[in-house]
């Protein structure tokens, strides 16, 4: 009886030790199998911002209220102009910068003036909610120098964003923790 | 159309003003980048806390001290750092990462994904213990245990088994990420949230109080390969501290079901007819695994569903068909942009022979997963006092007060 119960306890143990030996061997085993796709740097959420459609989902379907996306403004595109599309709404009958005729429904766009005709056009990052309606506007009737970005300082890192999962156009990606932005230069990358 | 669009915005329409009043130009000027040290310390405190509530739970025998623990994992992991980067969750990424040739890992997820597996290894399911923020929030709130039937309990325990082949799936496929989107607290961490995942994690939070850890028992994908690697740890917790003198105080405390009675006064079995049972349930896995694959091979065309390019074609199928409209803002973008039909619909059939064989890796999994565990219950098991179960017990420390066994004349609940 004793000699029979050795039995199965050594058949039981060689049953745990190979088990063991299973579970143990991917542990050890993935990272040489991943070891060519580790990067030292995360991964972040980024729009490109050439193949951003500016539907307005970015506003809506962040997991941070207001969004983390926010509008920005590549000077050296911008054309100045007195009549902004990013600025002004379509239509208005005066340009002006009475609520009414802002394109901006937080007012986060404000505008200066440099010399005739021109005006210097700055966005309040506190003030937008990534509604993407100026840079419409913008890309619509004007040079294309506003865009939008996602805020890295604000945004939380989601594993799988939120807006990447709604975005229409397959425009918001993981870029390199190095490159964190995708700037709109003068020229438009060979996209 | 939209090439047209690319055009004319990579033209000037408007071209930059040469200013005479000697305007300087603004720099252009991005938000801030994020901090890149986070994570660094992300992963420090998981090993810490790791090892603190190894301790906690083999050595110092102290539930008060897990619970404190989880009080900062909570709190830290959860409210803090909003819940994101979890292992939980990395086992999307790992699966991403080993099926897809583009995507490269962060090593800190990587190691988010293996550090908690090799706590298992060692000393049980310590992470579910007091560093999960998950187990955390429902541990904390699990105020009335009560104990559910047998059978509603060993039906239960196979959907997190489903749910992680089907993330993995998913995530392998570059579909989506289904542990991240049906998380159920990440958003009472950020203090927002869309009202179904409102609605979900509230109701579970409810049940919690009496049916306690319901998302760790019947939905964690991550507590599977937790279970898996656990059943082998070297160490585990014990509910006694020193010899268990069979005294069944504990028998009934145990909201996890996870406390294993001894069995030595149980009625031996005729070896004859039990080895015999042994055998034929090991026969029996290869059938199951192969009826698990056949079964998830012909789920697949359903399974496409969770990819958004399936979707989109399946939409715009529909309409050129049927002449249902395609309204959804990807049919309109789709519809915008340059793609043809043609190409969409290859891409489609490429996901579909996708889907088709993780499918049926998935199935095979899950056959074997299911065969595997009518095999351990057929096998005798002569066990001398009660211990736990390592593959469910979650180390929470809640037996120990109810062991009565002493040592250095103290007992067990003294050292508290």
């Amino acid at each position: 009886m004793k000699e029979k119960k050795n039995i199965y306890q050594s058949r039981r143990d060689f049953v745990r030790k190979a088990g063991k030996i299973l579970v143990v061997a991917p542990v050890i085993g993935l990272p040489l199998v991943l070891s060519k796709k580790v990067s030292a740097s995360g991964n972040v959420w980024q729009i490109d911002p050439h193949k951003c459609t500016q539907c307005g989902q970015c506003k809506t379907n962040c997991v941070l209220t207001p969004s983390a996306v926010k509008a920005v403004h590549a000077y050296v595109m911008c054309g100045y102009c007195d009549l902004c599309g990013g600025y002004l709404r379509q239509g208005v009958k005066t340009i002006s910068t009475a609520a009414e005729d802002q394109m901006c429904p937080t007012a986060a766009i404000t505008r200066k003036f440099v010399e005739e005709p021109y005006f210097e056009y700055t966005i309040n990052e506190d003030l937008c909610d990534g509604c993407g309606k100026c840079v419409k506007g913008c890309a619509d009737f004007g040079n294309g120098s506003l865009y939008l970005q996602i805020n890295q300082d604000l945004c939380v890192y989601c594993n799988e964003c939120s807006i990447a999962r709604n975005c229409p156009s397959d425009a918001v990606s993981r870029v390199s923790d190095r490159m964190q932005y995708i700037p709109k230069e003068k020229k438009v990358g060979g996209e | 159309m939209l090439g047209w669009h690319a055009v004319m915005v990579a033209q000037d329409r408007f071209p930059r003003p040469e200013f005479e009043s000697g305007y300087v130009y603004p720099e252009h000027q991005m938000p801030l980048q994020r901090a890149p040290y986070w994570e660094y310390i992300d992963l420090a405190l998981l090993i810490g806390t790791l090892s603190l509530a190894s301790w906690l739970a083999l050595k110092k025998r102290s539930r008060e001290g897990l619970l404190w623990l989880s009080v900062f994992s909570l709190a830290y992991f959860g409210f803090v750092r909003e819940g994101c980067v979890c292992p939980v969750g990395s086992v999307q990424n790992v699966a991403l990462a080993l099926f897809n040739s583009d995507y490269t890992i962060p090593i800190t997820v990587l190691l988010f994904f293996i550090i908690p597996l090799v706590y298992a290894l060692a000393f049980g399911r310590v992470f579910c213990a007091g560093v999960c923020p998950l187990g955390a929030i429902q541990e904390l709130t699990g105020f009335r245990p009560v104990k559910l039937p047998k059978a509603v309990e060993s039906v239960m325990i196979s959907v997190p088994f489903i749910y992680l082949g089907l993330a993995v799936l998913s995530a392998a496929t570059e579909s989506q990420f289904l542990i991240c989107r049906y998380d159920p607290f990440v958003g009472i961490f950020r203090l927002n949230a869309p009202y179904t995942m409102v609605i979900f994690g509230g109701l579970l939070l409810v049940a919690g109080i009496f049916i306690n850890r319901p998302y760790c028992r019947y939905f964690c994908p991550y507590g599977v390969l937790l279970n898996i690697f656990s059943r082998f740890s070297s160490r585990h917790l014990t509910i006694t501290p020193a010899e268990c003198t069979n005294c069944r105080l504990c028998e009934d405390v145990c909201p996890y079901d996870a406390i294993l009675p001894s069995d030595v006064s149980a009625p031996p079995e005729e070896p004859q007819k039990e080895r015999r049972r042994f055998l034929v349930y090991v026969l029996l896995i290869p059938l199951f695994a192969a009826g698990g694959l056949l079964l998830f091979r012909n789920l697949s065309p359903a399974l496409t569903g969770l990819n958004s390019n399936v979707q989109l074609a399946r939409e715009i199928r529909a309409e050129k068909e049927n002449g249902i409209p395609a309204v959804s803002k990807a049919a309109l973008a789709f519809k915008e942009a340059g793609k043809t039909e043609t190409e969409l619909f290859a891409e489609e059939l490429k996901i579909h022979e996708r889907f088709r064989k993780g499918s049926s890796w998935v199935g095979l999994f899950l056959g074997i997963s299911f065969g595997l565990s009518l095999v351990s219950l057929a096998t005798r098991t002569r066990r001398a006092g009660y211990v736990p179960h390592k593959g469910k017990c979650y180390s929470c420390g809640r037996c120990f007060k109810y062991c009565p066994v002493h040592v250095n004349n103290k007992r067990s609940d003294d050292k508290v």
